[in-house]
């Protein structure tokens, strides 16, 4: 084993502790909105596609490549639209509150 | 340079864990997604530096293909998500979850090529295995919460043989890809039946608890993303998947919570699959329900002093949720205290609800959630039930056949009338008929929840 490979393990490790962490008390009125910005923040994974796309030689690894980073870039926008969609209008509501109560 | 490159990681890394805190609390929702798409445009911009100023710095064709592939993607994301109606938002999310999953499973393939070995790693494989699951299981989500494919859960004995099957002869492929050596077929060979075990693993999973599953295959894709940074040897990657994993996993893990239900509960016990023996007289022949008509509705709901709101998917899919906040309006200018009561599974994913009201603006004071509403429903004069159904069904609270017992419910049979609005008496979502509907102080409003409730707007209006 690698000292490289250790570190990575260290990194895997102590995030899992942080994701736990991070979200343990988070309200049911935010929960479709944390589960599409978590599903944005692994649209990281448009990175990965870069580097194998970056790096293919030959038309296999490069369509693999291209449709990786397709994909990826596809959760990565989406999902961080969607999710700021849904979130403004959690904001906008905030307005007619003072006058609309009865 | 590497240095300066790797402090980049970190700083995105930061970002991403601090747009997560923020996503968690109502406040600073906004910036936090905000805060964790700067760290995604730190980190994408690093990988381009550090591709660009390496020793074999990436050729000029594929930086033209990465960039054709982030527009093409970025264009169809985007797009995409602009135009979903927040009525469709689960779908649209188990979509672009089966992309980030589906890419990790390309990425993994492709490195297995690319190393050109007998063998496989166990990052790779299990990138392989995980995104593969999490990108066919989301695309079954999306064709059943479409309508593509039946809603209802469908299982049979036969699946779980060929469940068994399927996970035995992966545990073989994972064996002869790390031991002795498989190849290239062995690996497409685990490539299609993880396909196949993610289709498996969400057919028998009933429409209503469709949420968990886009939940948990959310996370799943979060750890098939640390696994390609395990591959790619990249730690922005590894900490962002495995952010997604955990807080996915507890995410997961509320959600059922709110349901009352374990995770395994979901995934084997194929909820819905068939009515269930529960009250299993109510044939319509011996119980009778009580029909009243638009006007005589709109009568009682002007007179009260006190109105509870119940919205439920129904409501959602009339689109109806404008009209509702219309009805409440002019019911407030005569006088009516009007409250929404919001079910942590209302809609179709949890906060579903609270997401639409708001789209129609309905003032933030006037939503409430099940523990502090329902010491209100005793109060109450009229309970207002829009396509909802399961969340006020009583048999959950009294009988220990249902399906449904001890998941937590509104305790709207406890006001003093009832009023449900609902297209005909089909049972809901789960497929189990209702009580409620057949209470004496129950009163049934047939329609879509559309038309009825602008109806009621127009009947409210006149008098």
């Amino acid at each position: 084993m690698t000292a490289g490979l250790m570190a990575e393990i260290w990194v895997f490790a102590l995030a899992v502790f942080v994701g736990f962490e991070v979200i343990s008390k988070v309200p049911v009125v935010l929960h479709t909105p944390l589960m599409s910005g978590t599903n944005a923040i692994h649209g990281i994974v448009m990175l990965g596609g870069m580097l194998v796309l970056a790096s293919a030689h030959g038309p296999a690894l490069t369509t693999l490549g291209f449709l990786a980073v397709v994909l990826g870039a596809m959760n990565l926008f989406g999902g961080f639209v969607v999710t700021d969609r849904m979130l403004e209008m959690f904001k906008a509501k905030k307005k007619p509150a003072p006058g609309g109560k009865p | 340079m590497t240095f300066v490159f790797e402090f980049l990681y970190l700083l995105a890394a930061v970002l991403f864990i601090v747009g997560l805190k923020f996503l968690s609390s109502p406040a600073r929702a906004r910036q936090g997604n905000t805060l964790a798409a700067v760290g995604m445009t730190v980190a994408t911009v690093t990988l381009l530096a550090s591709m660009l100023m390496s020793p074999e710095p990436v050729t000029p064709g594929n930086l033209r293909l990465i960039a054709i592939a982030i527009a093409v993607g970025a264009v169809a994301g985007a797009v995409g998500a602009r135009r979903v109606a927040m009525t469709d938002m689960p779908q649209m999310v188990a979509i672009l979850n089966g992309c980030g999953g589906g890419s990790a499973a390309l990425i993994s393939t492709a490195e297995f090529l690319h190393m050109s070995h007998a063998r496989a790693g166990a990052d790779t494989m299990f990138g392989c295995i995980i995104g593969s699951i999490s990108f066919s299981g989301s695309v079954v989500a999306f064709a059943k919460l479409q309508g593509l494919v039946s809603e209802k859960a469908i299982n049979s004995p036969v699946q779980k043989v060929v469940n068994a099957l399927l996970f035995a002869g992966l545990l073989g492929l994972v064996g002869m890809l790390a031991f002795s050596g498989g190849g290239a077929p062995a690996f497409y060979a685990l490539l299609g039946v993880s396909l196949a075990f993610g289709v498996l693993m969400v057919m028998p999973i009933g429409g209503a608890d469709m949420p968990v599953v886009i939940s948990l295959l959310n996370s799943f894709t979060g750890l098939a993303v640390a696994a390609t940074g395990f591959v790619l040897q990249n730690n922005a990657l590894i900490i962002s998947g495995t952010l997604v994993g955990a807080s996915g996993t507890l995410l997961t893990m509320l959600m059922c919570k709110a349901m009352n239900r374990s995770l395994a509960n979901v995934l084997f016990a194929g909820f819905g699959s068939a009515p269930t023996a529960t009250g299993g007289s109510i044939a319509g022949a011996t119980k009778s329900v009580r029909e009243v008509s638009v006007d005589d509705a709109a009568v009682l709901l002007a007179n009260i002093q006190s109105l509870i709101i119940v919205p439920g998917y129904g409501m959602a899919v009339a689109q109806a949720q404008h009209s509702v906040r219309e009805l409440a309006d002019l019911l407030a200018k005569k006088g009516v205290d009007v409250k929404y009561a919001i079910h942590p599974v209302a809609g179709r994913m949890p906060g579903h609800m609270n997401v639409l009201l708001a789209e129609a603006n309905v003032p933030y004071d006037q939503l409430f959630d099940l523990d502090q509403i329902n010491p209100d429903f005793e109060r109450a004069d009229v309970a207002l039930v829009i396509g909802a159904n399961d969340v006020v069904n009583p048999a959950a609270r009294s009988d220990k056949t249902s399906p449904i017992y001890g998941m937590p419910i509104l305790d709207a049979d406890k006001s003093r009338h009832v009023i449900v609005i609902k297209r005909s008496m089909n049972p809901g979502f789960a497929g189990i008929d209702n009580a409620l509907y057949y209470e004496p102080r129950t009163s049934m409003l047939f329609g879509d929840a559309k038309g009825a409730v602008s109806k009621l707007v127009e009947a409210v209006k006149t008098l």
